[in-house]
């Protein structure tokens, strides 16, 4: 156990210290909520009813960042030739990877989340929701991502390769959390379709790993 | 510390390596026992490093096997590989760099204090890695393999960016690994005065 807990902690060293780019996918985040009533209009209730679903999009693409440097990186210092000779399992240790990165990217975007929920006027009970829906979300994303990154890691401009990879199989996410977002708006408690979001992300979250090690053996080759 | 390694046998037998379509070499057996070593020879691209990565398990073969008789487990969670690529993360302080290696490889090795001072990176210990010179991060990339021992040394061109003073570092270090027991191969195309290792020379395909 000692060398996952390793894994994370020197991913987490590593994306925290400079140039490591865990800042970048929160500033996009924000930078991507704050043009959004540019486009739509100084419309008030408009905002406040796709506010969740904007927070939605946003985080989702903005978890899609540094999603690629997750193995390549790795790849190309020579360290996953490391990994790969430990005698953990490469499906942990993918995971562990997996959970470093979300950490460093995931948390931080559903912390910001009833910040910038405020600035699409989102009511305060709702924000709380919104946090919540992405909080379990975010990581089944960053799990899939995982899988994408394996394949991508020996490519160069993997990340629109990973992006793309990523986007079409993270819609029933999407889908359920904007959906239990608004059943809690309205009924006050979290319904059905939160469950369904928790149980896509723990697919997501065994499929990842096992996937992105499967990957990775192959692209060793 | 002395490997547990009497009746260990590293064996390759009948070994073909293709690259890209192209076949490398064909039917290269040998057999290491413990403080054994084996020098690869060959010109660039004859295919040296492709066998190192064969040995620890990092490419299949095309055909034949590579395994450890007698041994636990497979030969990559037995093997250091130092390939040409340092595996240092420039973000991490030196000695970070090597707890990691401890953490990930298995213990029970010299401690940052002593494997840094044998390869001369004591004093830079706190330093972020990213400032090391290309020999100082050969250096600490060796510096693992002391920290986290392991039965045998997988070395592909371990002298590259190393000055003469590390190049005498790293025999002391290879002549020490096998009074211990344990096993070094290495791939290189300069003399390495290594005592009574097996040579391999790759050529034209084939390997003798």
């Amino acid at each position: 156990m000692s060398t996952l807990s390793a894994i994370v902690l020197r991913d987490l060293k590593v994306a925290l210290r400079a140039g490591g780019g865990a800042g970048i996918g929160v500033i996009f985040f924000l930078t991507l909520v704050t043009i959004v009533p540019f486009a739509v209009g100084p419309d008030m209730p408009l905002l406040t009813r796709i506010g969740p679903a904007i927070l939605w999009i946003g985080a989702l693409l903005a978890s899609l960042l540094g999603l690629d440097r997750i193995f390549a990186a790795d790849h190309e210092d020579g360290s996953l030739d490391q990994l790969l000779l430990s005698a953990a399992p490469l499906e942990l240790i993918a995971a562990a990877k997996g959970l470093a990165h979300w950490l460093a990217t995931g948390l931080p975007l559903v912390i910001v989340t009833p910040l910038l929920g405020l600035m699409l006027g989102v009511e305060p009970k709702s924000l709380f929701a919104v946090a919540l829906t992405l909080f379990v979300g975010t990581p089944g994303v960053t799990f899939l991502g995982l899988v994408a990154a394996a394949l991508s890691a020996a490519l160069p401009r993997g990340g629109l390769l990973a992006a793309v990879l990523v986007l079409p199989m993270s819609i029933p996410l999407l889908i359920f959390g904007v959906v239990s977002t608004h059943v809690a708006i309205a009924d006050g408690s979290l319904g059905a379709p939160f469950r369904f979001l928790i149980a896509i992300s723990l697919f997501f979250l065994v499929l990842g790993p096992v996937a992105a090690a499967a990957a990775l053996r192959h692209v060793r080759e | 510390m002395n490997f547990q390694s009497d009746g260990i046998r590293l064996t390759a037998s009948g070994v073909s390596c293709v690259r890209g379509g192209r076949p490398l070499f064909a039917g290269l057996s040998f057999e290491l026992a413990a403080g054994g070593a084996i020098t690869v020879l060959g010109s660039n691209g004859a295919g040296k490093t492709s066998l190192l990565r064969m040995i620890a398990g990092l490419l299949a073969p095309a055909e034949g096997t590579i395994e450890l008789r007698g041994g636990p487990g497979s030969v990559g969670e037995a093997a250091h590989f130092l390939g040409h690529l340092d595996a240092v993360k420039g973000a991490l302080s030196v000695s970070e760099n090597l707890d990691f290696a401890r953490a990930l490889l298995g213990g029970g090795g010299a401690s940052n204090e002593i494997a840094l001072t044998r390869l001369g990176l004591n004093a830079l210990q706190d330093l972020p890695a990213h400032m090391l010179s290309a020999g100082q991060r050969r250096r600490l990339a060796l510096a693992r393999l002391l920290a986290a021992p392991r039965l045998i040394w997988l070395l592909d061109e371990p002298t590259a960016a190393l000055d003469a003073a590390g190049k005498e570092v790293l025999i002391g270090m290879m002549d020490e690994h096998r009074t211990r027991g344990g096993m070094v191969v290495v791939a290189t195309h300069l003399e390495l005065e290594l005592e009574d290792a097996r040579e391999i020379f790759i050529s034209n395909g084939r390997a003798v």
